[in-house]
């Protein structure tokens, strides 16, 4: 019996074999872009981690020698043997020029930022000559100082060179000797303490520095929803595919029940057989994710996995997590995909009609219920807009919005047609519309994926961008000085700022204490009062002349965090260590998950005496900065790693966001071709039911070639009038991602910017897909030979 | 005379040698004549309609339709035939789905730039069409169908109406008022008429017959 019933479903699937192509392909297209995303979540985390190691700040913990020098190698070992999890890195300069020694396998990472150059691989970066990695001037500055490859590397920070650490040691002659250790973010319960291991060392807690990290959270997260969202485009086809083939399976469950198959062990099988697709459909979709990722990041770190697999550490845990979600993904999609199908099975009446119902002809009872759906499902999303709190209500929010624009759409669309029609002055233009109006029901489904699609777009184009915009400007606003340094004591530091006070234009001594403020924990900085402040910082909300009352002592500037989360305004008094302040200014404070608020240096001091700058930004014109950090660390005697160059940080944000635009461009461009796979489909499928509907039209006059030439049109214009209500959709997904649902999850809001021209280019991304999708059907339509046609008119045949 | 064929051929491809269906046809209509044309089944009847309509391109031979030969136009010339210059109506599926009844009427004859709102009022009228102009084909049944094709084909006021059995899916009564109201208001327009028909009764109320057998005209 068993053996029969799988014979039945499979020859289902031999006689339609389009069908079992469209499910299979949609899945695996969908589960590529899933999985394709979270490979590159995964691989851009790493390019931050790394870059923050190297930049010498931000959110990993060092280990340093406490009285300068170096630290031995032993040290190291016995480091590693007592369990801590850190990474060696050798830094010092040669000829102007810093070189970072790291090692790649221990690294956190890997090696990030770099990307091989084509023909480069692994094995000469790890033994033998070895690579060095940096940018074009960089690299000039070290032809002729080593024998090692120099790999253009745009990514490093400029100034910078990358190289493994035995390459290092033997450029910069430390043989045996480590800069630093990087400790890395998790380590072993019950390892020894540091002084027990390696007096003579200290460690260094992570600084809060620009939160490259934590902002970038922001990002992966909306990142995140772009990957559901493309999946859920994929699983529009699948639902579509299974829709389809569970309608023509119909007449034969009724045949196999009536033999006496248990219903209950019939859709046992039928689940069996479809997870048995989905697993299969899956494998092949995260292989292809993991060549997307891979062609979109050809970095180290995912050469490392590729080439070391488990034994890189850190990355043990991370394919067969990456394996099984993906799987998993596939094989959920498809249950809830084929959910409906298979629940109107399993309540069909045995004895009513066998005829399938022809699936693109739907009653218009069914489309009042949709319509009624949809409006009502709008209807909550723009209830939790105006009332809806956290991070659930954003993401459910979200659900509602896209599903009832979804919904929406084919009626939406219908009327358009419907009011064309009436203004249409020819006949052909009359029944042009109309018999576009005509294949809504069959292409709603694809349209549906080509609307979610565009508008994932159109949401994630406004939300990176959006992202880079205030970013940037962000940075110019927090790095405005040109060099940041950090001292290791309150003595080095006085010698410090009495060293380089007549070597620049201005010291901002950089002060903070940890506070409670509104109920809070916060950060109170205490600011010289100083142009740079004045020329470079903006506020989302403030009373007149802000620096000014924060200089007179009585006025406070507060993040926006803060003036959230404790629903504080301009004009309001807050305590601060006994003493009131007004607020007078609300700032952006993009990735700082605490409340953080400003007051002026000499208050600052009067309230917390014993707290001394051990941080300073320094201003001086950027023509000055090379040879004063070159001064910083060969007379002063600053540790490399102590100096921070703002131009750096801010060109290696750039570049992390250009790369994510090439990325995210590229995601663009995937999803609206699985669209547009979607409406070839569907074309493809309803190329048999248009016969009958042109064939009069063609006797009456037209060329086969002008169908074949209208079909075409249709497509794009349906595409057309599809793109134009994703844009707004795609805005209100923009809108929801960082006024929502970002708020809700890191406390900020980040501002929305239009790019119209983004837009434009996406229409019109939108637009060659239709056409290319509906190019070969319309194509075999303009070659239907005339017996074909008119078959349709006669009796017999 | 309004058309002319002479030693018309086609076959079909058909596995290795082809079923050649028409051999040699000659046949000849005056404006505003009526011809039947009878056969067996599968004798080709359809096939040197549709040759006639400018649907199929015939293997050989010529068909002068207006003192032009249409057997050797492209595409786009026999376009312009169906358009413009005959009107045909098929047994079954004639109509545009997706246009209402009026609009299905008024198709053609706006196609063809004679388009007269009067005219084809009165024929909806003759064909009893009047309350059915909203609805869309598929809520007609098959007589009213068979009738909006006909009232389509008249208001376009072609020269040459070809009919291929137009009552054949249709019940004997409907058949005949339908095969009625055509004779009656084909010879009221003036059109010429050639009709495929199984029925001597109606064959009998046409000017000529001819009858087609192993590819000619006996
Ligand atoms: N498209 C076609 N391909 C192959 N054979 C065809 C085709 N159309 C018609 N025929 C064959 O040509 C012959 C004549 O068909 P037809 O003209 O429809 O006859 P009638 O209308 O007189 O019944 C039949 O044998 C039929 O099977
Ligand atoms: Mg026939």
């Amino acid at each position: 019996m068993i053996r029969t019933v799988w014979s039945a479903l499979w020859s289902q699937w031999r006689r339609n074999p389009l069908q079992l192509f469209t499910l299979m392909a949609g899945l695996a297209l969908a589960t590529a872009l899933w999985s394709g995303v979270q490979a590159i979540n995964a691989e851009a985390r790493a390019s931050y981690d790394v870059a923050a190691a190297t930049l010498g700040e931000g959110q990993f913990a060092q280990i340093l020698p406490s009285e300068g020098g170096a630290i031995a190698q032993e040290t190291y070992v016995k480091l590693r043997r007592a369990g801590w999890l850190v990474s060696p890195v050798v830094e010092g300069r040669l000829a102007g020029v810093r070189v970072v020694g790291l090692d790649p396998l221990t690294a956190p990472g890997g090696l990030g930022p770099v990307r091989f150059a084509q023909g480069a691989d692994i094995i000469p970066f790890l033994s033998g000559r070895g690579q060095v990695f940096g940018g074009a001037e960089a690299l000039d500055a070290l032809k002729g100082q080593t024998e090692a490859d120099l790999i253009l590397s745009p990514d490093v920070a400029p100034g910078t060179v990358l190289t493994d650490i035995g390459v290092a040691q033997r450029l910069l002659d430390m043989p045996g000797q480590i800069t630093r250790l990087i400790v890395a973010r998790t380590q072993p319960l019950g390892r020894p303490d540091l002084a027990t291991v390696a007096p003579g060392l200290t460690l260094r807690p992570p600084q809060g520095g620009s939160d490259i990290g934590r902002l970038t959270d922001s990002f992966h997260l909306n990142l995140t929803a772009f990957g559901l969202l493309s999946f859920a485009v994929g699983i529009f086809i699948v639902n579509g595919a299974i829709g389809l083939a569970f309608e023509q399976r119909r007449p034969m469950v009724r045949t196999l029940r009536a033999l006496g198959m248990p219903l209950g062990q019939l859709m046992g099988l039928i689940a069996v057989e479809l997870v048995g697709l989905a697993l299969l459909a899956g494998i092949v979709g995260v292989a292809l994710g993991y060549l997307i990722a891979a062609a979109l990041l050809p970095d180290v770190s995912a050469t490392l996995r590729g080439l070391y697999g488990a034994e890189v550490s850190g990355t043990l845990h991370l394919r067969p997590v990456w394996w099984l979600s993906g799987l998993a993904i596939s094989v959920g999609g498809t249950l809830a995909a084929g959910a409906g199908a298979m629940w109107s099975l399993w309540t069909m009446p045995l004895l009513s009609s066998a005829q399938p119902r022809a699936w693109a002809m739907r009653s218009g009872q069914a489309a009042a219920v949709q319509g009624a759906l949809a409006v009502g499902l709008l209807a909550v999303a723009l209830g939790l807009a105006l009332t809806g709190d956290g991070l659930v209500a954003g993401f459910a929010l979200l659900a509602c919005l896209l599903i009832g624009a979804a919904l929406l759409l084919p009626i939406v669309l219908r009327l358009v047609l419907a009011g064309a029609e009436r203004l249409a002055k020819g006949p052909l233009a009359q029944w042009f519309w109309a018999d576009t109006r005509q294949q809504v029901p069959g292409l709603s489904l694809a349209l549906m994926a080509l609307l979610l699609a565009m508008a994932a777009n159109v949401g994630v184009s406004t939300m990176v961008s959006s992202f880079r915009l205030t970013f940037v400007g962000f940075l110019d606003q927090r790095l405005s000085s040109e060099l940041y340094v950090t001292t290791d004591s309150a003595e080095q530091a006085a010698a410090l700022v009495a060293w380089v006070t007549p070597r620049v234009d201005a010291v901002l001594p950089i002060q903070s204490s940890q506070i409670t403020l509104a109920g809070r924990p916060t950060d109170l900085y205490g600011a010289r009062d100083q142009a740079t402040y004045r020329d470079n910082w903006k506020f989302l909300d403030a009373a007149a002349d802000p620096w000014d009352q924060v200089a007179a002592g009585a006025g406070i500037l507060v993040n926006e965090q803060l003036a959230r989360r404790s629903s504080l305004s301009i004009g309001q008094t807050v305590d601060v260590a006994g003493q009131s302040f007004v607020i007078v200014g609300v700032y952006g404070d993009y990735g700082n998950p605490i409340g953080q608020a400003i007051i002026t240096e000499t208050v600052f001091h009067d309230l917390f005496p014993q707290i001394t700058a051990q941080r300073f930004g320094l201003r001086l014109p950027p023509a000055d900065v090379p040879a004063l950090t070159r001064a910083l660390t060969d007379d002063f005697g600053l540790p490399a790693a102590n100096i921070i160059n703002q131009a750096g940080i801010k060109a290696f944000s750039l570049g992390v966001f250009d790369r994510t635009f090439t990325v995210t461009t590229a995601l663009n461009i995937l999803t609206l071709s699985v669209a547009g796979f979607a409406i070839l489909m569907s074309l493809l499928t309803l190329a048999g039911m248009r016969v009958p509907q042109l064939a009069p039209v063609w006797a009456l006059g037209l060329t086969r070639a002008e169908l074949g030439r209208l079909e075409l049109v249709r497509a794009v214009l349906l595409a057309i009038l599809t793109a134009v209500c994703a844009i707004p959709l795609g805005l209100g997904l923009a809108w929801v991602l960082l006024a929502i649902v970002n708020v809700a999850a890191f406390g900020w809001r980040l501002p929305m910017y239009l790019f119209p021209w983004d837009y434009a280019r996406l229409v019109l991304f939108a637009l060659v897909a239709a056409g290319l999708a509906a190019l070969w059907p319309a194509r075999r339509l303009a070659r239907t030979p005339p017996t074909d046609l008119l078959k349709v008119f006669a009796n017999e045949r | 005379m309004l058309l002319t064929v002479t030693d018309l051929r086609k076959s079909y491809p058909a596995g290795d040698n082809p079923v050649t269906v028409l051999n040699g046809v000659d046949l000849t209509l005056d404006a505003g004549q009526s011809l039947a044309l009878t056969g067996e089944s599968g004798s080709g009847k359809s096939t040197l309609l549709h040759l006639i309509g400018g649907l199929d391109l015939p293997d050989s031979g010529a068909i002068v339709l207006n003192g032009a030969d249409i057997a050797g136009l492209d595409d786009k010339g026999r376009a312009a035939v169906r358009r413009g210059t005959v009107g045909v109506v098929f047994q079954q599926f004639n109509l545009i789905p997706s246009l209402r009844v009026a609009d299905n009427i008024a198709f053609h004859a706006r196609l063809a730039g004679r388009h007269d709102p009067a005219w084809a009022a009165r024929l909806a009228d003759r064909m009893g069409l009047t309350a059915h102009l909203a609805k869309f084909p598929e809520q007609l049944s098959g007589g009213q169908q068979q009738r909006v094709a006909l009232a389509r084909t008249l208001a376009a006021r072609p020269q040459l109406v070809l009919a291929d059995e137009p009552t054949g899916n249709l019940d004997e009564a409907t058949a005949a008022t339908v095969m009625d109201l055509m004779l009656e208001l084909v010879a009221e327009t003036g059109a010429a008429l050639l009709i495929v028909t199984h029925s001597d009764r109606v064959a009998a109320r046409l000017d000529r017959r001819i009858h087609l057998a192993r590819g000619r005209v006996t």
